[in-house]
């Protein structure tokens, strides 16, 4: 780390902030995208075999589905810059050489704040109350954030693996089955045994899950250890999540040069 | 050390099997230009990425301005500027919005970084670019931009990776003038290169690569001499009298070359303008008419194949290039 650290990662940050001044009808639709899917699920499903409503059960599930999927932003992001070569000039240059890393995290997490701040508000609307008060609903969005972060390092990890943006379709393939195949949208007491109790192990599952519960509805829809510790499960998966890829990720960034 | 701006030792890389170094040697006084000219593979651009710091060697000593280019990376990269073969622009932002960025990066302050910006988009004429985003510039412009951002810290050492390449003619002169001029401001260049009129025009050294090391080196003169010197071509109006002129020259027959189709003679010569004179008047004396006679030194074209024996892949391309 140089004495420059911050003030590299800042300008990074400020040249993502940069890219969205640039294509503002991305960044809307980016935005837009999951509270489309939110109305979409809602009234396709309408929640049968949810009590106390479908909408308080779908929008936790459709926040910590929208955090999940932020690893394919961070992916494009990144193999964009890979393929394009500005990667090079940075890296030929006396700055922070993190700050290439730090600026895409600040940047992918932000969106991901005005994501939840855009959903929690048209949840609002739809009829979701945080009955928990606020201190619950500030701890259901920093597990929501916790979750986004692991998925930062893992996207950035398979980004410089995949290396081209085409690709990322490739690992689309798997991100869309991992985040369907959770609680978001069905209770897993719906499905067939076994896969209701992968659902119940799935990161996103806790999640979703332990905003359930801070928000004071239905959290809990069967009594597996999975299901009861839901909050604990929600900080414990994206830590050892960000425990093994941020290390791997840093350290490809860094092995660019072999 | 302050005259030698760059020193390579027996830079050796391995990419899998392929070795794209094999033991280069190479050093570079400072305020020079030096041409790194070769085929395709030869190493350059492996050679450029490993002296820029972006690529580290397997084995070998490598010093730039001053510096271990692995050891003191960060010293190396405070020193120079690189214009790779691909634009290192942001293509979604500016050119000023680039430029600014950069300056930020080497950090200049946000106000001097402004100021250098303005100046260099001023220098290389890129100041009505306004917003556009780098994506839409035409090569030139975009090579003229990379140039430029390779040049904000005021590099004592430059690296040009293929400048030219894929540019037409008119982007290629752009190209040539600015590196001219920067040449003049006491700056470092290591240039490599396909193209063997841009070597000869630009580089004040020249170093061939070919199979991952230096298989000749010198100023263009000195690596033209190496295929044998100058040369007199004269071009006959009637092919029947080829065999005539050349008995009539002052050199052994077997030296002079014969084109008949072209109705050309070849020959070498030592002493220039003295040589030329006697051409012209045996060829008088003898009453045979000549439509064209010329004085030319060996390309470096000819150098390249010289060494590079004609089967080489890169054959070709080098051709075409010139």
């Amino acid at each position: 780390m140089t004495p420059y650290a911050l003030v590299d990662s800042w300008t990074m940050t400020r040249r993502e902030l940069a890219h969205w001044a640039r294509r503002p009808v991305q960044v809307l639709v980016a935005l837009v995208f999951p509270v489309m899917m939110l109305l979409m699920f809602g009234h396709l499903f309408g929640g049968r075999g949810v009590e106390g409503g479908y909408i308080p059960y779908l929008v936790p599930g459709m926040l910590a589905l929208t955090m999940a999927f932020g690893l394919e932003g961070t992916m494009i992001a990144v193999t964009r810059d890979l393929d394009k070569g500005v990667i090079d000039r940075f890296r030929s240059m006396p700055m922070a050489s993190g700050a290439v890393l730090v600026g895409r995290a600040t940047a992918d997490m932000l969106q991901s704040a005005l994501n939840l701040a855009v959903m929690l508000g048209v949840g609002y609307a739809l009829g979701w109350r945080a009955h928990g008060g606020a201190g619950a609903l500030l701890a259901a969005v920093g597990l929501l954030l916790l979750l986004r972060f692991a998925m930062l390092w893992i996207g950035i990890h398979l980004a410089m693996i995949a290396g081209k943006p085409e690709m990322v379709q490739a690992v689309q393939i798997l991100v869309w089955p991992v985040g369907f195949l959770s609680n978001a949208f069905a209770t897993p007491e719906t499905m067939p045994g076994w896969l209701g109790a992968a659902v119940e192990w799935n990161p996103l599952s806790a999640t979703a899950t332990a905003v359930r519960d801070l928000s004071g509805d239905q959290g809990a829809t069967s009594a597996s250890w999975a299901a009861e510790h839901a909050v604990l499960l929600a900080v414990a998966w994206p830590l050892a999540l960000t425990a093994a890829f941020f290390p791997l990720a840093v350290r490809r960034f860094s092995r660019l040069d072999r | 050390m302050a005259d030698t701006a760059i020193t390579v030792e027996g830079a050796h890389k391995k990419y899998g099997d392929k070795k794209a170094l094999d033991g280069l040697d190479l050093t570079v006084a400072s305020g020079t230009v030096q041409g790194v000219l070769g085929p395709n593979g030869a190493g350059k651009t492996t050679l450029v990425r490993i002296l820029s710091t972006l690529l580290r060697p397997d084995a070998g000593r490598i010093r730039v301005a001053g510096h271990d280019v692995v050891a003191h990376a960060r010293e190396v990269r405070l020193r120079i500027g690189l214009l790779g073969q691909h634009a290192a622009l942001d293509e979604e932002l500016g050119g000023r919005q680039n430029l600014e960025m950069f300056g930020r990066l080497y950090h200049l302050g946000a106000r001097h970084a402004r100021v250098r910006a303005d100046e260099l988009l001023e220098r290389f004429g890129l100041t009505d670019t306004g917003r556009k985003p780098v994506g839409q510039y035409s090569g030139g412009m975009r090579r003229r931009l990379d140039l430029a951002a390779s040049l904000i810290a005021e590099p004592e050492v430059l690296f040009l990776d293929e400048p030219t390449t894929g540019l037409d003619p008119r982007g290629r002169a752009e190209v040539w003038t600015s590196v001219r001029s920067l040449v003049g401001g006491g700056t470092t260049v290591l240039l490599t290169t396909q193209y063997l009129e841009e070597a000869d025009r630009l580089a004040d050294r020249i170093a061939f690569v070919d199979g991952g090391r230096v298989v000749a080196a010198g100023t263009a003169d000195e690596l033209k001499r190496l295929t044998g010197g100058d040369r007199v071509d004269v071009v006959l109006r009637d092919a029947g009298q080829l065999g005539a002129a050349t008995a009539l020259l002052p050199v052994p027959q077997d030296a002079v070359s014969v084109d008949a189709d072209r109705r050309r003679l070849s020959v070498p010569v030592t002493d220039r303008m003295t040589a030329l004179a006697g051409v012209v008047r045996a060829l008088e004396d003898a009453g045979i008419e000549a439509e064209d006679i010329a004085l030319r030194r060996p390309t470096l074209d000819e150098v390249f194949l010289h060494l590079t024996g004609d089967d080489r892949a890169g054959h070709h391309r080098v051709r075409e290039a010139v």
